[in-house]
């Protein structure tokens, strides 16, 4: 039952993260899915020192409202200070994300966080959280019942948004002429992609949350020229890179979420591969 | 009837102005071409009728009204090289995009939609490409996606920066054609346009564009070596072509 609640988490993580993902590759910003999971670190933080507790609701507001702040600061930097943006990303990350760790280590005393948890997460733990309702009744680990909530948020987002979020992607300019509020849609998009992140790096960590978000997409990306295509097919290969990497782990008794990334680049790999050799075979 | 009109538009990038003082009327029911060499602020000319820069003065009125209040009449063709070709989507997807409006965005795509984007694919010549990937189409059909895209919009205003270049012999043709039938319907096309040589055969009327405005007018009265040289003026090389063109007037100068 705990390989089964531990793939089910990763899966549902790596949908929701691949589905994102796809678009923030094709905005050529693949790294601000990054530089989100990074700079939430004080949010949460602040929020954990001012609700003096570890429940998941503060730490989830802390964290999104950082990861709004930093879309601003990117934006802002790239726009108004005519920074490229890759070094914008670069800034605004790095200086948030080293005042979250100054407070953790200026709390550390009272404080049940640090990097390595905070980076790394922990996926094993997932079904020790169980959910059990005030008559007793078990209703299985709570990170399922969370990320199962953002997954259908997220797919209600894409299937209402899919024009405006399409449009926006592809032609800018085009939907701005059409009077279309593309502000909008970046920040809808950039907000959706900081409350995956906070959601899942909880139970995953933040550098698994970015292979999630970049890798399943661009493997995706080098065999179709359909957009749907490419959300369904990053999906897969999210889902085959969590199931893969729980049995690798427990293979070789490692840590499951840097098994799960393995394998996510391992896949990439093979496509890769696969479509190279296709190439070079005469039609 | 005016189709755009601008007053005393000024729009500046970090703090320089690249367009100066433009002042001009439009007239409906013509192919119009904005003439100028690099830099001289043909494209943000395009972009600030469009709204998509801030202007640092003046403004801009389409059929005598606010583009806000005009928009669905107005249709805007960007340049080909402004987005990315190898993103995941067909010809069908992108045309339909000319179907997207404000307030249709979170409806599902109609039939009639389809049919509309269908039609346009079928006036540049591209319909039996609509499930095509657009990674696999050449310049010049890509460009003419693009106006098919606009076309789709049902506009009476089309907006089109730089369609002809890069593109082989038969999309000229064809955008050629397609301009001049748009013009039988009672549509106005204004296009940027950077080549000196074939502006005297597409337009019917020219802006000359150097930052500030050098003229604007019917091409017979404008199309004259004291204009061009104002315009031009400095770059020799593109002067002593003006020259040649001048002796050549008679002649067709295009090349096949």
């Amino acid at each position: 039952m705990e390989a089964f609640w531990i793939i089910l988490v990763g899966s549902l993580i790596a949908v929701s993260c691949a589905l994102l993902g796809s678009y923030l590759i094709l905005r050529k910003m693949a790294m601000v899915g990054d530089a989100i999971s990074h700079a939430v670190l004080p949010g949460i933080v602040i929020a954990y020192l001012l609700s003096g507790s570890r429940e998941t609701l503060p730490m989830l507001i802390g964290a999104a409202i950082l990861g709004v702040l930093t879309t601003v600061l990117i934006e802002l930097f790239s726009k108004k200070a005519n920074l490229q943006m890759d070094a914008s990303i670069g800034i605004t990350f790095t200086w948030l994300f080293a005042i979250g760790i100054i407070l953790i280590s200026l709390f550390a005393g009272q404080v049940d966080l640090d990097q390595d948890c905070v980076l790394y997460g922990e996926i094993a733990y997932v079904p020790l959280d169980l959910w059990i309702t005030d008559s007793g009744y078990n209703l299985g680990p709570r990170t399922v019942w969370i990320a199962s909530g953002l997954l259908l948020l997220l797919l209600l987002f894409i299937w209402k948004g899919y024009k405006g979020l399409f449009i926006t992607t592809f032609n800018e300019e085009f939907a701005k002429a059409l009077g279309i509020g593309v502000a909008f849609w970046h920040y809808a998009l950039m907000g959706a992609v900081s409350l995956t992140t906070v959601v899942s790096f909880e139970s995953v960590g933040a550098i698994l949350v970015v292979a999630f978000l970049i890798v399943p997409p661009a493997t995706a990306y080098l065999i179709t020229n359909e957009l749907k295509k490419m959300l369904f097919l990053s999906s897969i290969f999210g889902i085959i890179s969590a199931i893969g990497g729980y049995y690798l782990a427990v293979l070789i008794n490692g840590s499951i979420a840097g098994a799960i990334a393995s394998i996510a680049g391992l896949l990439f790999l093979i496509v890769w591969v696969i479509t190279l050799i296709r190439k070079r075979q005469p039609i | 009837m005016i189709s755009i009109e601008t007053h005393n538009l000024t729009v500046s990038y970090n703090r320089r102005p690249v367009l100066w003082n433009i002042d001009f009327e439009l007239p409906t029911g013509k192919i119009i071409g904005i003439i100028g060499p690099n830099g001289s602020g043909k494209t943000t000319l395009l972009k600030a009728i469009m709204g998509l820069v801030p202007t640092s003065s003046g403004y801009v009125k389409i059929f005598d009204q606010d583009l806000n209040d005009v928009r669905s009449r107005v249709s805007y063709v960007p340049q080909r090289e402004s987005v990315d070709w190898d993103f995941p989507a067909s010809v069908m997807d992108i045309v339909l995009m000319g179907r997207y409006k404000k307030n249709n965005l979170f409806k599902r795509i109609s039939k009639a939609d389809r049919d509309i984007a269908a039609e346009a694919l079928e006036k540049v010549n591209m319909l039996e490409f609509s499930k095509r990937q657009i990674s696999q189409l050449s310049g010049g059909q890509q460009q003419r996606v693009f106006i098919a895209r606009s076309l789709a919009q049902g506009a009476d205003l089309y907006i089109m920066d730089e369609p002809f270049i890069g593109v082989d012999a038969a999309t000229e043709e064809a955008i050629l054609k397609l301009l001049s039938d748009m013009k039988k319907d009672g549509k106005t096309v204004v296009v940027v346009h950077h080549d000196l040589q074939t502006a005297k055969d597409f337009f019917d009327w020219i802006v000359l564009l150097n930052t500030r405005m050098v003229a604007a007018g019917p091409i017979e009265e404008i199309f004259n070596e004291t204009l061009l040289q104002e315009a031009y003026g400095g770059k020799l090389n593109v002067l002593s072509q003006v020259g040649d063109l001048m002796k050549e007037k008679a002649f067709d100068v295009r090349e096949s």
